[in-house]
């Protein structure tokens, strides 16, 4: 049944392959302007590298939010995977599964190549790397719950913005925090660890909440 | 005797329902009990709730007074279980543009538990009249075509409980007798059907009952 809803997914993005670049363009673009914007100031891009790095991954993923339940809200098959002999918060799981995949592993295996104008070096980069590897996770868990609590309503995509931002905050704490402490020859260990408790708590609490969201969302 | 008695016995039972959307309420008081191969027509003006009624009836929308029970159980409390039991058909047909017919009807069998075959599904899309267009992308379809569909749930599922919403609407003569004789086979089965519709289905059936909701 997960792997069903995670294979539909999978094709319908296949399907609509734009809208899964456009994300992942939004992404390199917004990073490669800075080195741009700085100049070839090799030790200020190195310090403000880990923040702007996430800071992209976080404005990226908020596009395609919008779309997780929106497209199956339209044509009523959320109504039929509502009324499916399965607990909903599995069918949650799996969709958002789907956009883990869709929208967040693109930008996790691009960040180390957009990391490279930032003058980081090999270690580093596989910290970035590892970072977004546990921190995108939260990202489509969160961000599952806001697109679920907006679904329908005029404006949603700014709103969600205003609701997911700043739960984004911890993640983007810890996951920059990484990344920083690796520039400076420190390890990044606890800030990981971190990262991956606060990815196993939301794994633990928003496919409930979600579930919850779409039914008041749906009624 | 016994048996008799066990036959007229409502599975779906529905009492004192009220249903409120924004400020206004739809109904209230409304009390129904539903027998194995009934057929209960839904008809009334647009806005009398109809569709409120038919997603109450599937747990999409919590009644504002009243409880829905289902073989003598409330529906809210056993969720998922219900679904087992119930097939609901909205107006919105449920079909991914973006995906074709075979998908649709293969992908929307595997979500409910039911393996469909490619030719188990070549067989029914054939039967809905969709035979040589089973591999389009349904946005190349006609609505009636999209609508068919969806309908081609309707010959696999093993629901008692089909609640149908205006599923008439866009399709052909043809295909409304094919739903009218599919509704007939269900009803022969001992399932139960409840459509809202502005059309008038006649069926053969002879356990027919109309509620009509007014304004």
């Amino acid at each position: 049944m997960l792997r069903w809803i995670v294979w539909r997914d999978l094709m319908l993005a296949w399907r609509r392959r734009a809208d899964m670049l456009s994300t992942v363009f939004v992404f390199v673009i917004v990073v490669s302007l800075f080195p741009f914007g700085i100049g070839p100031e090799t030790q200020l891009l190195r310090t403000i590298a880990p923040g702007v790095v996430w800071v992209a991954a976080l404005l990226a993923s908020m596009l395609s939010l919008g779309r997780l339940f929106a497209n199956d809200y339209q044509d009523g098959t959320l109504e039929q995977l509502l009324l499916t002999p399965q607990p909903l918060f599995l069918v949650v799981l799996g969709k958002t599964l789907a956009h883990w995949i869709i929208a967040e592993v693109p930008l996790v295996l691009i960040a180390p190549l957009v990391g490279v104008q930032f003058d980081l070096n090999k270690e580093t980069l596989w910290i970035l790397f590892a970072s977004l590897l546990l921190g995108t996770p939260v990202l489509s868990l969160i961000g599952s719950v806001g697109a679920a609590l907006t679904l329908g309503l005029r404006g949603g995509g700014v709103l969600i913005s205003i609701l997911v931002l700043p739960l984004y905050v911890p993640a983007l704490i810890f996951g920059a925090g990484a990344v920083e402490a690796s520039i400076l020859g420190m390890s990044p260990a606890a800030n990981l660890y971190l990262l991956g408790a606060f990815a196993i708590v939301s794994l633990l609490f928003s496919p409930f909440a979600t579930a919850a969201a779409l039914r008041i969302s749906l009624e | 005797m016994l048996q008799s008695a066990r036959r007229t016995t409502s599975i779906l039972a529905v009492s004192k329902l009220g249903c409120v959307r924004g400020d206004r309420r739809l109904f209230s008081g409304l009390d129904l009990s539903v027998s194995p191969g009934t057929f209960v027509q839904l008809t009334g003006p647009n806005g009398s709730g109809k569709t409120s009624l038919l997603r109450i009836l599937c747990g999409l929308l919590a009644p504002a007074e009243g409880v829905v029970t289902w073989n003598g159980a409330n529906i809210r409390s056993l969720a998922e279980e219900y679904y087992t039991s119930v097939t609901y058909l909205g107006h919105r047909h449920g079909v991914k543009d973006e995906l074709s017919a075979i998908e649709n009807l293969r992908i929307s069998n595997a979500l409910n538990g039911i393996t469909v075959s490619i030719e188990r599904a070549h067989e029914v899309l054939g039967q809905m009249g969709l035979a040589g267009r089973e591999s389009l992308l349904a946005q190349l379809l006609s609505e009636g075509q999209r609508r068919r569909v969806g309908l081609a749930r309707l010959l696999i599922c093993n629901t008692k409980l089909w609640l149908l919403d205006e599923v008439l609407t866009s399709l052909d003569k043809s295909a409304i007798a094919l739903v009218r004789s599919l509704i007939e086979n269900h009803l022969t089965g001992g399932g139960i059907a409840i459509v809202a519709t502005h059309q008038e289905l006649e069926l053969a059936a002879s356990r027919t009952r109309r509620l009509e909701l007014t304004t």
